[in-house]
């Protein structure tokens, strides 16, 4: 057995590490830049476009928060701050491929096509996701944290083995990537060589604990290295290099060259939940810094000055925004409890004489509170 | 007919399974050209190919979720964990996705897979190599789990795992691998997915129990016969589902009942067994329903198991507590014992 040359290591090495800074089209006062090699910027109707569902994105965000405080939903983890991830994450998959979702990626859902009501059908304490994965190629939203990345690479390899185009993107977040299930994953898809995108949202906080205290890795994407995994980082606030570096990922996966691992700087703007005090671990003032980075208020700066985003369309996309959030508010505003006999239907394909003889014992105990 | 080993039988079952249906996938850890340490897997990877029969990387949460995500797509995987204790890591994926996928998704996304583990002891292995984790499967809702005793059921009952449209835990006595059954696969004499079976028949006491422990049972009744004592065997087969018709019918009949199962008995299978016939047959029992089991310690080493395993004698010491001759049980009400 030879082990490999010290050149050809370096080599090797370049095909998987990520650019010593993340990539970066816009500035952060909107303003363009120069973006390394190998990047293209994506045409300006598919930036108009990623505008218009960032503002309607940010919206549905909004009012799911509000509805927490009416007790309409059991919980909200939001993504505020982070549109330009979930927006390009949903923007840069096709019909056939698959979505791997996390609790925190309800903007990108919506984007993907997602019902908003489906979407949040987990999160206003329902037992099951809402929707139906297999007609709209996504997951349920996952909580057990990185879980779902094994299962992104599975779908990826089925697709493959197929002879199918599809491409699994797996979502996850900076706090995940310490989880076990988060390296098999990579391992996995690396050795088979599957068509799957990672995509890191680094929003420098898993619940209260931030980045420094979850990993000593130069950056997030650097994780990907010793997998052999390509590996790329972004700067998640911009939505023209989101949406540009992804763009890669999936073409790259798609081609059949392997895994591609994406890590996006961002920030949580809110707290974990509505159930969460960050006021506890982070300062105002760099939450406020953080504001100035806004990727809402930096792509319209950006299109504004390329002259594809006016005055009215910015009205108009408001004007969608409020028809969306007062159309979630109207139907999630109707009373839902759920059928609790159903709770035993979907255990297995068949209930077995033990479920079915529960579910009469509660069938009988409704008719007896009944009577 | 021909004579025939449980390894061999569960090589066939996979072997007929991969050619009957071309979702079926094989893999996990050297199941591949080493055709697995008990070679369940033998000649799999060159007579189906690579495609079908396939090594994974070493790691059981991400063989078992790569199987999730797999199913997702259309396949029907059969993976195998290496041992017993080496399936642990994997089990939040058996316990937060395979067992609830379907329920979680109203019934849109089922998980049609199999989990393969040699479990349990009497194989003189080392640490982390006999545990009998059944209970850990059974408690978990949305599993069915399934343990052959028979050369024939291990034929059969993977076969029926495999065509299964919910995830099957299929757990495999590893001191059975090498018993012998004269058998040919042609026809079925098996019964059904999820019924039990009278091994043995008598009419003095029953003996509920399953996989490794069937044959303790059976050679306890054949000793007892000889003392003039009948003793009905029941082998469970499948744990999830659970058949009480069956168990029930027979302790009925006997009015007697032992379970036996090699796990430690605290909280195990056995326990929920013996309120089950309690529950549903306490008008029938002349007795209270008794366990026999493993001690409540970690599996011990080698030399030393023969003193955990419940044995023959352990299980007769059990029936002849049953007040055959109308004298109460006093043992738990010995002064001091708890």
């Amino acid at each position: 057995m030879s082990t490999i040359s010290a050149k050809a290591l370096r080599r090797s090495m370049q095909n998987f590490l990520p650019s010593l800074a993340p990539v970066r089209f816009v500035a952060e006062d909107g303003t363009p830049e120069k973006p390394p090699p190998g990047y293209r910027a994506p045409d300006d109707a598919l930036l108009r476009e990623a505008y218009r569902r960032m503002v309607l994105g940010r919206r549905f965000d909004t009012q799911a928060s509000a509805l927490t405080k009416q007790g309409r939903l059991a919980v909200y983890p939001s993504s505020r701050g982070q549109e330009a991830c979930q927006i390009a994450a949903a923007l840069v998959l096709r019909e056939d491929d698959w979505l791997f979702p996390t609790y925190r990626d309800s903007v990108a859902l919506v984007a993907r096509g997602v019902d908003p009501v489906e979407v949040l059908t987990l999160l206003r304490g329902d037992w099951h996701c809402g929707y139906d994965p297999m007609a709209i190629r996504v997951a349920p939203q996952c909580t057990p944290l990185a879980t779902q990345v094994v299962h992104a690479v599975g779908m990826a390899e089925a697709m493959r083995r197929k002879g199918e185009e599809g491409v699994a993107m797996a979502l996850i977040g900076d706090g995940g990537t310490s989880e076990g299930d988060f390296h098999e994953a990579l391992n996995f898809a690396a050795v088979f060589a599957s068509p799957v995108v990672f995509f890191v949202q680094n929003n420098k906080y898993a619940i209260s604990v931030p980045l420094a205290r979850q990993s000593a890795a130069p950056t997030l994407a650097y994780k990907g290295v010793g997998y052999g995994v390509r590996s790329e980082q972004v700067d998640g606030n911009d939505p023209v290099a989101v949406l540009s570096v992804l763009t890669v990922a999936v073409e790259h996966a798609r081609a059949g060259r392997g895994p591609f691992l994406v890590e996006a700087h961002t920030y949580r703007m809110d707290a974990h939940t509505n159930a969460d005090d960050a006021t506890r671990y982070r300062d105002a003032a760099e939450v406020e810094r953080w504001r100035a980075a806004d990727p809402l208020d930096r792509l319209e700066t950006y299109l504004r000055a390329r002259a594809v985003l006016t005055d009215d369309d910015i009205e108009a996309d408001r004007s969608d925004a409020e028809s969306l959030a007062a159309d979630l508010r109207a139907r999630m505003n109707i009373a839902h409890e759920g059928d609790p006999l159903e709770l035993f239907d979907h255990v297995f394909a068949e209930p077995t004489p033990q479920l079915r003889e529960q579910r009469a014992l509660l069938a009988a105990e409704f008719t007896a509170q009944e009577d | 007919m021909a004579t025939v080993t449980m390894a061999q039988a569960l090589n066939t079952a996979l072997r007929d399974a991969l050619t009957a249906d071309e979702r079926v996938l094989v893999f996990g850890e050297d199941v591949g050209p080493l055709g697995g340490v008990f070679r369940i897997t033998d000649g799999l990877t060159r007579d189906f190919g690579e495609q079908r029969c396939f090594d994974t990387p070493l790691a059981e949460a991400g063989i078992v979720g790569l199987a999730v995500g797999m199913a997702m797509g259309g396949f029907r995987p059969v993976v195998e964990m290496q041992f017993d204790a080496f399936a642990y890591p994997a089990f939040e994926q058996i316990a937060s996705h395979v067992a609830k996928s379907r329920n979680r998704t109203r019934g849109r996304v089922s998980l049609p897979m199999v989990i393969r583990i040699p479990y349990a002891g009497g194989i003189g292995g080392v640490e982390h190599h006999c545990d009998s984790s059944e209970a850990y499967y059974a408690h978990t809702p949305g599993l069915k789990v399934v343990t052959p005793a028979t050369v024939e059921d291990a034929y059969w009952l993977l076969r029926d795992a495999i065509d299964d449209p919910d995830p099957v835990v299929f757990l495999e006595p590893k001191k059975l691998y090498w018993s012998k059954q004269d058998t040919d696969f042609a026809t079925r004499h098996a019964p059904p997915f999820g019924r039990a079976i009278v091994r043995r028949e008598g009419s003095d006491a029953t003996l509920v129990t399953y996989g490794p422990s069937v044959p303790v049972a059976l050679e306890a009744a054949e000793v007892a016969a000889r003392d003039g004592r009948g003793l009905e065997v029941v082998d469970l087969r499948t744990l999830v589902p659970f058949d009480d018709e069956t168990v029930a019918a027979s302790v009925r009949r006997t009015g007697r009942c032992v379970v036996i199962q090699e796990a430690q008995g605290f909280a195990g299978v056995g326990a929920e067994i013996a309120a089950r016939v309690q529950e549903r047959c306490f008008h029938s029992l002349a007795a209270p329903v008794l366990r026999v089991a493993g001690f409540d310690i970690p599996y011990p080493p080698p030399k030393l198991e023969h003193a955990h395993l419940p044995g023959v004698d352990r299980v007769l010491d059990a029936v002849d507590r049953l007040q055959f001759d109308d004298v109460p049980d006093v043992r738990h009400l010995i002064v001091g014992a708890a």
